[in-house]
């Protein structure tokens, strides 16, 4: 056994692989790059060496720095995590040709699951089903109605030089096949220059089901099915184990299927082996195909370390040390079930953009495992992969373990950056995914009803304005005191593009009144603490120029700062010469338009330029002097066309 | 010692007590009502379709969210000038910026254009005479047309009037007390004069106008015919006359800009007695209204007032086997150590002598003062007269009217005579004087005085030999009875600016409690008594 390993990765995954080293007694080293040194798994690892700039390509890609690293560290083993160098046959070699053990499959493993079609074919060689298709050379009318006869209808017709869907032709049944080909070769034609077409089974409603295999080099088990069908974009958004309407019997043919195919490459430690299903009419043996294997550790892993009780990175470290298997397939058995969902910083409204910004406020429920690499304070930066968490739940049934998802997201605090956090929650909620009723469709059909946003409680924003105003702290003994009228203050926020006026009129005595729009919300203390109308005010993170509140899964209030104005700034149509001196240069024109800040005119004086600026956006009325007249201070020079108000 | 109370909260004098104190408590509650909507719906409309603030919105933004606004004056004017001065156009009062006191004078344009009536000045006289006595910055939101013109003979010309407004703000400067003006509207005449007397000046664009002869005059006198804004509008003054430091955008920007300013002011409190946690009273002080008979006539242990008011209700009595009438005694209020001097009767010499006595403690120990006023007057009669009833008085009175420790007076009761005197009343120059609604003010009671005018007129009647029935005496003492009736009332002297404002009883303990912060802004200084008659 190791004594000592380097995680050759960042985030919540080296904080995951340092976390089950740490139980195993095995010392961690971490690297990082310049942007991660204060990062948590950094500072969770027991040492730390700093391998280049923040771009990846300058550190956690640099393969040779990673293995000085572990030289220099004394580590005997490096951990690739998932990404990066994790499946890079290049950087086994070289760890390995440095006397070090890489934790994960053989670079030969690696290279025969990296050449997609190659892979297929040797599944195929090794019994594993792949999807029905013709790749062949023969391009005739004939032959090629003839393999789409033999596939099974319906399929779909890619030109074979393809993409984006240019090409491609959707055939439900042999008469329309002729008309669709010849329509789809056309199209090949013009787009690519290439008329050939492939043919490959139409999957009606596919799901996406990966099998969890571990292999010791020879043999191999698998640790059940993960469904991954919850995709936006091909990006997995919600995992969950088992995959719903699963069948013991489908079950076993998938877990064979997988084990074969890592057997059949001599796998080592953990893999996947990801198979597109067919789901129209419940799952079945003959349902399943192969579509390739990820040979590392993967981001959903945890759900199946939830219902399988195993702790998948210490297999990987005890296997890659020279242990056997630690168990055998009859030993593994599902308890329960379990979700994993992906909590980015994304801006979901503006189309998932990945979001950047520094945490200001991170925290999660009791009731969920949050695998993170993020701590409040710490920065999502931009060089990376915006994941802040996953967030997994295990419950003894699919229901009670989607209830328990629902709960730890809506209790999820993250305040500093706009997160997917609602879109998790509607999706959580969503009833057909309750129902079981999942594939990789899902999401794109009810995109809309998943990022809508649903309507913010009146007392979500009345606690946000007594927040702003600092009035969420406990009475004190004069709070609010008026002789005999009471005061209103006034405080405007905005969410999104509202904009709330807001006005709290302390009467005193742990008793304050909200106003905005047409709501009247009653804050009262009690019991030391707030109510809103009756109930428990939400949980908040006041940040200086932001509220947020931790209701309809965290609604971020603005904040503008009242001195954060110039009225000077906008004032006057009129640029004026500050000094007495001669204009060098008259760079602006009648009728221009001109932004505020832009350079209209020079002014020579004392000996200097004094460069004029537009006070404003705005068009040039009239320019009033030409280059070389001597003015005086507070001579008029340009005038900007007035605007309304 | 912590009080007892005898009070049987559920009796039936107890709920006849409450209802009373209600039915005075609202007659209050709606004239301060009407004085805080001010020049009323019409004149509010157009002010906000200006996109200004109301004043008393002004005020509130201008305070640090949830601070105390301790406001003096709420019913200045009340039934004066035919209604047309709701609180005198004048907001003012002690509230909170950036965590500490500050004084706030607050035009309201929707009052006349905030035109300064004679009660207006006297109400900016008061909140600058708080303001130079405890050391307050003074933020002044200036939005008024100046002297109201009707009344200039009353505004302008004495010691107390108009002039002195500016004569204060020098004066503070000099003392270190910051001026701070936001111009939030005109500023014309002799206003002008706010913001330019002010240490730091803030002016709304486009809104803030300051000058000495507005256009209308300018035009009567040059001929110039120029507008508001390029006469004295923000821009003019932030840019080229330097009358004005910063430029707002609006109010809101003009209020947060004064909050910074009160933020730079680098100044702390003196604050300098021993505080200790407060502690709420242990007798609920909402009681008071049931333990406290409105009427005046009925007398009642005043130590069942105390125990509403002060921590723990804890009193530590001094003297309380001598001279009877008076209470005195050590407590705390909100953590404030106070000497209380408190009727409990009529003043008899050896209640004078004690009352010295223990103002002389004080006045030793820094303890400041709490009187809570509820006095007839001076005993009378021959036995008392060829004591020296005079004498004892009048050592009470130099106690009063000299000891440098700061002096808070409540008039939970009858005000009259020289006991208004004994117990510094506003002649003595509290630091604060507070009324409750059943409260009375004068220099004897009606009826007394009625009676004395008519036994002087009878005396008259009879030594010309005629005769008066007791019909036609009973008819000349009712307009007597009735005049001091209405002028006793607590409005009309607040009306006046006899006191800072009318309380609702159930508030008193937080009225002394900020009355004593908001006076240990300033330091204590040593006492030096006058000669005392002994």
């Amino acid at each position: 056994m190791f004594d000592k390993i380097l995680i050759a990765n960042r985030g919540e995954i080296a904080c995951r692989v340092i976390r089950s080293a740490q139980e195993m007694g095995i010392a961690t080293v971490a690297v990082y790059s310049d942007a991660d040194a204060a990062a948590m798994h950094v500072a969770l690892a027991d040492e730390a060496v700093h391998i280049g700039g923040p771009a990846p390509a300058e550190s956690y890609l640099r393969g040779d720095r990673i293995i000085a690293a572990a030289q220099a560290s004394g580590a005997q083993a490096i951990h690739p995590g998932y990404g990066f160098l994790s499946e890079n046959p290049d950087f086994v070699e070289a760890v390995e040709a440095a006397g070090l053990t890489f934790i994960g499959p053989s670079a030969r493993a690696i290279r025969a699951m990296g050449l997609k079609d190659a892979a297929k074919a040797l599944m195929e060689e090794a019994g594993v089903p792949v999807v029905p298709g013709y790749h062949g050379a023969d391009q005739s009318d004939d032959l090629l109605k003839e393999a789409a006869e033999g596939i099974g209808y319906p399929v779909l017709i890619k030109a074979v030089a393809g993409g984006g869907g240019k090409g491609m032709r959707l055939v439900e049944r042999g008469a329309d096949f002729a008309d669709a080909l010849a329509s789809a070769r056309s199209e090949a034609q013009t787009a690519f220059g290439n008329p050939a077409v492939l043919i490959e089974k139409f999957v009606t409603a596919p799901r996406h089901i990966e099998v969890q295999v571990f292999g010791d080099g020879t043999r191999a088990v698998h640790l059940f099915e993960r469904d991954c069908s919850l995709q936006r974009r091909h990006q997995k958004v919600i995992e969950e184990a088992p995959a719903p309407g699963m069948t013991e019997e489908v079950r076993a043919a998938m877990g064979a299927a997988a084990v074969r195919a890592a057997e059949a490459i001599g796998y080592a430690g953990a893999g996947t082996v990801e198979f597109i299903v067919d789901g129209s009419d419940g799952l079945r043996a003959d349902g399943f195909w192969f579509m390739e294997m990820n040979t590392r550790l993967q981001v959903e892993h945890p759900v199946t370390e939830a219902i399988t009780g195993v702790d998948l990175v210490e297999w990987q470290i005890r296997v890659a040390s020279g242990e056997p298997l630690p168990v055998a397939q009859a030993d593994l058995t599902i308890t329960g079930h379990a979700f994993e969902a992906r909590l980015y910083a994304e801006d979901v409204p503006r189309g998932f953009l990945p979001a950047t910004g520094t945490l200001s406020h991170l925290a999660f429920p009791g009731g969920c495992r949050a695998d993170t690499g993020v701590r409040t304070g710490d920065r999502i930066s931009p060089h990376y992969d915006p994941m802040i968490a996953k967030v997994i739940v295990h419950g003894p049934t699919r229901r009670i373990a989607l209830q328990k998802l629902a709960r730890a997201l809506a209790g999820t605090e993250v305040a500093g950056s706009v997160t997917n956090l609602a879109f998790l929650g509607a999706l959580a909620a969503h009833e057909g995914f309750a129902r079981g009723e999942v594939d990789t469709g899902l999401i794109g059909r009810d995109l809309q009803a998943l990022v809508a946003e649903p309507e913010v409680p009146v007392q979500a924003v009345a606690w946000a304005g007594l927040v702003a105003l600092g009035l969420d702290r406990a009475p004190g003994a004069f709070d609010g005191f008026a002789l005999w009228v009471p005061m209103r203050r006034a405080v405007v926020l905005s969410l999104g593009d509202v904009v709330y006026d807001i006005s709290v009129e302390s009467g005193g005595g742990g008793e304050m009144t909200v106003r905005f729009d047409t709501a009247e919300v009653t804050a009262r203390w009690r019991d030391g603490r707030w109510t809103l109308d009756g109930t428990p005010a939400p949980a908040h993170h006041h940040a200086a120029d932001r509220v947020t509140v931790f209701r309809n899964h965290g609604l971020a209030f603005d904040v503008p700062d009242p001195l954060a104005r110039d009225a000077t700034a906008a004032s006057g149509d009129v640029v004026e010469a500050p000094m007495p001196g001669m204009v060098k240069a008259m760079m602006a024109g009648a009728g221009d338009h001109v932004t505020a800040g832009q350079r209209l005119a020079v002014l020579e004086a004392m000996k200097m330029e004094h460069v004029l600026a537009a006070p404003r956006d705005g068009i040039v009325a009239e320019v009033l002097v030409s280059e070389g007249t001597q003015v005086e201070a507070g001579a008029a020079l340009i005038r900007l066309e007035a605007v309304e108000d | 010692m912590k009080l007892v109370s005898k009070a049987l909260t559920g009796s039936e004098e107890f709920r006849a007590n409450v209802k009373g104190h209600m039915e005075a408590i609202e007659i209050v509650r709606e004239a301060a009502q009407l004085a805080a909507e001010g020049g009323g719906g019409k004149a509010r409309e157009r002010h906000i379709s200006r996109g200004k603030m109301l004043p008393r919105d002004r005020v509130a933004n201008l305070l640090d969210p949830g601070s105390p606004f301790l406001e003096i004056g709420a019913t200045a004017a009340h039934g004066m000038y035919d209604g047309a001065a709701p609180g005198a156009g004048l907001i003012a009062g002690i509230g909170q910026v950036a965590g500490r006191d500050v004084m706030v004078v607050c035009n309201d344009a929707t009052v006349k254009g905030g035109t300064y009536y004679p009660v207006t000045v006297k109400k900016h006289l008061r909140a600058q005479e708080i303001a130079g006595e405890n050391l307050l910055p003074c933020i002044y939101l200036v939005d008024s047309g100046g002297a109201n013109l009707p009344n200039q003979d009353e505004v302008f010309p004495d010691r107390d009037h108009f002039g002195r407004i500016f004569y204060n703000q020098a004066r503070m400067s000099a003392k270190g007390i910051p001026q701070i003006a936001v111009v939030m509207g005109s500023c014309t005449a002799g206003g002008a004069y706010v913001p330019a007397m002010s240490d730091v000046t803030i002016i709304v664009k486009e809104q803030g106008t300051i000058f000495l002869a507005g256009p209308p005059l300018v035009k009567a006198a040059t001929g110039e015919v120029v507008s508001a804004e390029e006469l004295g509008g923000g821009d003019v003054h932030t840019r080229l006359s330097g009358v004005a430091d910063y430029l707002a955008e609006d109010d809101g920007h003009a209020l947060a800009l004064a909050r910074q300013a009160v933020a730079s002011l680098n100044r702390v409190p003196w604050q300098g007695v021993q505080w200790q946690a407060a502690e709420a009273p242990a007798y609920d002080p909402e009681d008071l209204l049931g333990v406290v008979p409105p009427d005046l006539r009925t007398p009642y242990d005043i130590r069942e007032l105390i125990a509403r008011v002060v921590d723990g209700s804890r009193f530590d009595e001094f003297k309380a086997r001598f001279g009877e009438t008076l209470v005195t005694g050590f407590a705390h209020v909100e953590g404030c150590p106070v000497g209380i001097i408190a009727n409990n009767g009529v003043l008899f010499s050896e209640s004078a002598q004690k009352g010295t006595h223990f103002i002389e403690i004080c006045s030793q120990r820094n303890i400041p003062l709490v009187f809570l006023q509820n006095i007839t007057g001076f005993i009378v009669g021959r036995k008392y007269e060829n004591e020296g009833i005079a004498r004892h008085g009048a050592k009470m009175v130099t106690a009063v009217a000299t000891t440098s420790v700061p002096k808070i007076t409540m008039v939970v009761g009858g005000s009259f005579g020289a006991g208004n005197y004994g117990m510094a009343g506003r002649a003595y120059q509290p630091r604060f004087m507070w009324s409750w609604p059943i409260s009375r003010v004068s220099v004897m009671g009606g009826p007394q005085a009625a009676g004395v005018l008519a036994t002087v007129r009878r005396d008259a009647i009879e030594r010309a030999g005629g005769t008066w029935s007791p019909e036609e005496e009973a008819e000349f003492k009712r307009p007597t009875i009735e005049m001091f009736e209405r002028q006793s009332h607590p409005l009309y002297a607040s009306a006046r600016l006899w006191d800072d404002g009318i309380i609702d009883p159930r508030k008193t303990r937080s009225v002394l409690a900020l009355s004593l912060r908001a006076s240990l802004n300033a330091p204590i200084e040593d006492t030096r008594f006058g000669v005392f008659r002994m």
